[in-house]
C-alpha cells in the first residue's frame, strides 16, 4: 500500500463459511478516502458477503478489518454498530419498513425530537420532503412506502444512506432496477460525496456505469480475491475475462429480434384493461412468438400494466382473450391456467418464497397449475429443479437449499426458472435480468429468443433499453400510465435514439 | 461416534424429545416405577400411559394449532373454548335439549359425535372466514369464539352441566371394550396418521409454508392464500372439537365452564416447545406432538411431586421458560461458542 494515508477500510484475508458453504475465501477488499470503489464478480461470488461482514450483519469466521480513525481490529456485531463509526449501507435487497411512511423511512432511528422528546412529525416531514426534492424524488412523504415501485422505494434507500452523512457508502447494487434518469442523479450524487472525502463502495453488474464513475475495481470470484484494478487502465475484455476466469464470447453473438420474421397467429388480446388509479384503460395483444418491450420512465405503468394483465390485484377490468377463448381472470391461478405466467419486478415482495427450499421454490406454480391434489412426484419434482439449476446454472450448495440463502442474482435465476418450469405460452417478465451477471444475461437473452423462436409470446421489460432491443421485436412506449404509441422493427429501425426519442415525447404520437 | 451424536443434535426434534425425556426423569426421584407399564384387569396401566392418555387433547389440539401458526403467523386462542362448545352441542343432541341427567341417550352416539365435530368445524369456519377474507389479526378474530363459545355452550346445555350416565358414552374418553389401550391414545394416533397423509400425500404442507412465509409472492404463483389460511382454521377447528369430545367423555358429560380451560395457551405452548417459531412460515408436526406431550409431562409431574393446583402454574411456567430459552437461538449459539472455546483450551493445554 504506497499511499497508505489515504485508505479508509483495509479489510484483509476475510473468510466466511456457512454451513456447506464457504462464501468468502480469504477475501480483502481497500478503499480510500475520496474514491468510488467497485466490487464486481458473478452471482455468488460473495460480493454482499463481504459488505455484510464489514457492516456487521453476519460475523466474520476469521480476518482483519482496519478503518481510518477507529482503533485496532474492527467487530461490527450489528449494523448499528456500523453506523456509528461512520458506514452507511443500501443492501441488495432493500430493507425498509413497507408499512410507514416515506418519511418515517428515511429517519428511522434518528428521528428529529421535540423538546419534549417526542417525534417532531412536522419537522421530519419537512426534512423529508427537501431532502426528496434535493435528489428529485417525486414522492408524497407521508404516503406509504410500500405504494410506491421498488425502484422509488430503491431511491428512499439510497436517499436515507446519503442523508447521514458517513465516511464509508456502501451500495450493493443500488442501480438494479434504476432507470438511466435515475442511475443519472445517483451519480451526480456519488460523485459529490466523492469530492467531500467519502469512500463508496459500489457494487454492480452493468460495466457502463463503472466505466462512468469507479475509480478502481476489486474483483472477486468464487469468494476469493482476483485482484484489484485502476479503471482507466483496465479495458473491458480483462475485466470481464477476470471476472469469468475466463474470455467470454462477444455478446455480438446473440443475433437481434429478427425483423422480417412473419407474425404467429394472434396469442392475447386485451381491450380495454384497467387497474384503477393505476393505469388507464389500454389494449393490448401480441402474438406468437413475438417478444414486445415495454420502454417508458420510471412510474411510466409498465409494470402496473403487466400486473393488470395478469391479473395480480383483484379490481382488474376490461376483457381479455388467449387464442381466440374468452378469458375469466380473478385471481393469477386464472392466468397461469390460461397460460400465462409472470415474473414480477420486485423480487423480494412478489417473487422470493424464503423459507422454501430452490426445489419447492421452482416446482411451486406447476404445482399450483397442477393443484392441490396432483401431487408431483418427488422425483419428478427433482429432475425439474435439477434441469434448471443447469441450464441457468443457478449456484447453490444443494436443491434443498433454502432460497433466503442463496445470492440475489441466483435468487433471480431460481424464480425465472419457476416460470419457464410451467412452460407457458404467453409469458410476462418484468425485469428478468435484474441482478444477474453479465455472463448468465445474455445467456438470459438467448433463452428468450430461443422460446420465442418456439412460439411463446413474451412480453420483456428492463431498465436497460439495450437489453430489449436485442431481444424484442416490437416495444410499446409508455407514459404517465398509458400506451402513447409503439415502434415496431418491421418499420423502423430499433435503435436507442429512437427509442429514447419516442420515450421522451414527441413524434410517436 | 462423535459424529453421529453432532449429526443427531442437528436433527430439528432433538431439542423437543431431549426435553421430554429430561421432564419425565425428574419424575424417576419420586417414583423409581415411573416407567413400568403393567396390565391390570386387561387394560395397559403405568404413569407413562397416563401422560400419553391425558396429553391427547393437547396433542390433538397442537396438531390444528401448528397449522394455523405456520399460515397466518398468529394463533387461534380459541381452541380451549370450542372444546367446551363441541362437548355442549354433542351431548345435547344425545341427551336431548333441557336434559341435566340421563341414563339413556336419545340419539345414536355417532351423530352426538358428528355433531360435536361440526359444532368445531363450523367454529373454526368462521375464525377462518374472518382471519383470510376479513383480513381481522388472528388474536382478534379467535377472541371473539374464546369468549363466546363457552357462552353459546351453556345456551345449549340450558345453563347446566349435561350428564350422560350411559356406559357407552364413556368409550370414547376410557376404554373400549376388549381394547387394552386407552381409546384417546388411538383417536390422537389416527388423528396424527390421517394430518400426515394430507400434508404429505397433497401440497399441503408445501402450501401453508409458501403462504406462510410469502402470503403475496404465493399468490403469484397461483396458490390460493386465502382458500389456503381457511382450511388451517377449519382443520384447527375440527381438531377443537374431537379434543372436546374426548374430554367430554372421560367426565361424561358437558362442563362448559371447565372443559377445555386453559387449553388454547397449552397448545400454543406444545408448537413453541416443539421448536416451532411462532412467526409462521415452516413448521414442523412432530415438534408440536412431542411438545403437547411434554406439557402433559411437567402437569402429570407436578402432580406426582404433591405441587397443589393452585401453585403448579408458576412451576409450569418456570419449566416451560427454560426450555424455551434452552432452545432458543441464542442459547444455542452461546453454547456452542463455549464448545469452541473450550475445545481450543484443550488443544492448547495437549
Ligand atoms: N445466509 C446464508 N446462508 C448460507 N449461504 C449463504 C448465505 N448468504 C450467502 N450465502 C452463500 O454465499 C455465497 C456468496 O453470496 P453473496 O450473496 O455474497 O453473492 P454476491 O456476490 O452478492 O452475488 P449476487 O451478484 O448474486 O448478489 C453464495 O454461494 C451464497 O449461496
Ligand atoms: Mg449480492
Amino acid at each position: 500500500m504506497s499511499d497508505g494515508d489515504n485508505v479508509l477500510i483495509t479489510m484483509r484475508d476475510i473468510t466466511k463459511t456457512f454451513p456447506g458453504v464457504v462464501a468468502l475465501d480469504h477475501a480483502r477488499l481497500t478503499v480510500r478516502r475520496g474514491e468510488i470503489h467497485a466490487l464486481m464478480g458473478e452471482n455468488g461470488a460473495g460480493k454482499s458477503t463481504i459488505i455484510k461482514c464489514l457492516t456487521g450483519v453476519y460475523e466474520r469466521d476469521s480476518g482483519d478489518v482496519h478503518m481510518e480513525g477507529v482503533e485496532g481490529n474492527i467487530f461490527n456485531h450489528s449494523t448499528m454498530d456500523a453506523q456509528k463509526i461512520g458506514i452507511a449501507t443500501v443492501y441488495q435487497e432493500v430493507n425498509l419498513c413497507p408499512n410507514l411512511s416515506v418519511a418515517e423511512n428515511l429517519f428511522i432511528g434518528r428521528e428529529p425530537r421535540t423538546r419534549l422528546h417526542t417525534i417532531d412529525w412536522k419537522k421530519m416531514n419537512r426534512m423529508a420532503r427537501e431532502l426528496m426534492e434535493r435528489l428529485q424524488i417525486e414522492v408524497d412523504v407521508t404516503e406509504t412506502l410500500e405504494n410506491y415501485s421498488i425502484a422509488i422505494q430503491q431511491m428512499v434507500a439510497i436517499a436515507r444512506a446519503v442523508d447521514m452523512e458517513a465516511k464509508v457508502l456502501i451500495l450493493d447494487e443500488p442501480t438494479s432496477s434504476l432507470d438511466d434518469k435515475e442511475v443519472e442523479k445517483l451519480f451526480v450524487m456519488m460523485r459529490r460525496l466523492k469530492d467531500q472525502g467519502v469512500g463508496i463502495i459500489f457494487v454492480t453488474h452493468f460495466l457502463d456505469q463503472v466505466y462512468e464513475v469507479c475509480d478502481r475495481i476489486t474483483v472477486m470470484r468464487n469468494g476469493k480475491f482476483v485482484g484489484e484494478y485502476t479503471v482507466s487502465e483496465l479495458p473491458r475484455v480483462k475485466l470481464v475475462a477476470a471476472m469469468l476466469g475466463k474470455e467470454m464470447n462477444d455478446l455480438a453473438d446473440i443475433k437481434g429480434a429478427d425483423s422480417g420474421k412473419e407474425l404467429g397467429d394472434l396469442l392475447y388480446e386485451g381491450e380495454g384493461l384497467s387497474h384503477k388509479g393505476t393505469i388507464k384503460p389500454f389494449d393490448f395483444t401480441i402474438h406468437k412468438g413475438e417478444v414486445v418491450g415495454l420502454a417508458g420512465l420510471l412510474g411510466s405503468g409498465r409494470s402496473e400494466l403487466v400486473r393488470c394483465i395478469y391479473g395480480v390485484d383483484n379490481s382488474q377490468t376490461g376483457s381479455s382473450r388467449m387464442e381466440g377463448k374468452p378469458l375469466k381472470i380473478k385471481a393469477p391461478i386464472d392466468s397461469i391456467k390460461a397460460g400465462m405466467g409472470y415474473l414480477p419486478d420486485d423480487r423480494k415482495a412478489d417473487g422470493c418464497i424464503g423459507g422454501l427450499s430452490v426445489r419447492e421454490n421452482i416446482i411451486i406454480a406447476l404445482q399450483a397449475r397442477n393443484g392441490l391434489f396432483k401431487r408431483i412426484p418427488m422425483a419428478k419434482q427433482i429432475e425439474i429443479a435439477d434441469r434448471y439449476i443447469d441450464l441457468l446454472q443457478i449456484k447453490t450448495a444443494s436443491r434443498e437449499t433454502l432460497l433466503s440463502q442463496l445470492s440475489g442474482g441466483n435468487q433471480q435465476k431460481v424464480i425465472l426458472a419457476r416460470w419457464l418450469a410451467t412452460d407457458p405460452k404467453f409469458l410476462i417478465l418484468d425485469e428478468p435480468t435484474r441482478g444477474i451477471d453479465i455472463g448468465t444475461k445474455t445467456e438470459i437473452q438467448k433463452l428468450v429468443l430461443q422460446l420465442a423462436d418456439r412460439g411463446m409470446g413474451i412480453v420483456f421489460i428492463s431498465s436497460e433499453i439495450e437489453e430489449m432491443l436485442r431481444t424484442c421485436s416490437k416495444m410499446l412506449i409508455m407514459r404517465d400510465g398509458a400506451n402513447v404509441g409503439h415502434l415496431d422493427a418491421k418499420d423502423i429501425e430499433l435503435t436507442q435514439e429512437n427509442v429514447m426519442g419516442a420515450i421522451a415525447g414527441g413524434e410517436t404520437k | 461416534m462423535k459424529e453421529t451424536w453432532s449429526k443427531l443434535r442437528k436433527q430439528p426434534l432433538f431439542m423437543p424429545i431431549l426435553m421430554l425425556i429430561l421432564v419425565l426423569l425428574i419424575n424417576l426421584f419420586k417414583d423409581p416405577g415411573f416407567f413400568s407399564i403393567a396390565v391390570k384387569n386387561g387394560v395397559l396401566y403405568g404413569r407413562l400411559i397416563d401422560v400419553l392418555n391425558r396429553g391427547s387433547e393437547i396433542a390433538i389440539l397442537a396438531v390444528g394449532q401448528t397449522l394455523v401458526i405456520a399460515v397466518s403467523a398468529g394463533t387461534d386462542i380459541s381452541v380451549g373454548s370450542v372444546m367446551a362448545l363441541a362437548a355442549s352441542g354433542g351431548c345435547m343432541v344425545l341427551a336431548g335439549y333441557g336434559n341435566t341427567s340421563v341414563t339413556g341417550i336419545v340419539a345414536p352416539i355417532a351423530v352426538g359425535v358428528i355433531v360435536g365435530l361440526l359444532f368445531g368445524l363450523g367454529s373454526g369456519c368462521i375464525n377462518g372466514l374472518m382471519v383470510s377474507k376479513l383480513k381481522i389479526q388472528p388474536m382478534v378474530a379467535t377472541l371473539i369464539f374464546f369468549t363466546a363459545a363457552r357462552a353459546i355452550g351453556l345456551l345449549l346445555c340450558n345453563n347446566q352441566i349435561i350428564y350422560i350416565r350411559y356406559e357407552p358414552y364413556k368409550y370414547l374418553g376410557n376404554f373400549l371394550p376388549h381394547v387394552p389401550i386407552p381409546t384417546p391414545i388411538l383417536v390422537t394416533i389416527l388423528i396424527i396418521i390421517i394430518a400426515q397423509l394430507v400434508l404429505k400425500r397433497t401440497s399441503l404442507e408445501m402450501y401453508i409454508q409458501s403462504v406462510g412465509i410469502n402470503n403475496r409472492a404465493s399468490r403469484i404463483c397461483g396458490i390460493n392464500s386465502d382458500m389456503i389460511c381457511f382450511i388451517c382454521y377449519a382443520i384447527c377447528g375440527l381438531c377443537a372439537g374431537a379434543a372436546g369430545m374426548i374430554a367430554s367423555s372421560r367426565i361424561y358429560s358437558a362442563d362448559s365452564n371447565n372443559i377445555g380451560l386453559n387449553y388454547e395457551m397449552y397448545s400454543i405452548l406444545a408448537v413453541a416447545l416443539g421448536g416451532n417459531s411462532l412467526a409462521g412460515g415452516k413448521f414442523n408436526m412432530a415438534g408440536s406432538i412431542v411438545g403437547a406431550y411434554t406439557i402433559q409431562a411437567i402437569m402429570t409431574t407436578l402432580l406426582a411431586l404433591g405441587v397443589s393446583t393452585d401453585q403448579s402454574p408458576v412451576f409450569m411456567a418456570i419449566l416451560v421458560i427454560l426450555i424455551v430459552v434452552i432452545q432458543s437461538p441464542v442459547f444455542k449459539k452461546w453454547m456452542e461458542e463455549r464448545r469452541v472455546r473450550r475445545a481450543e483450551a484443550g488443544k492448547e493445554a495437549a
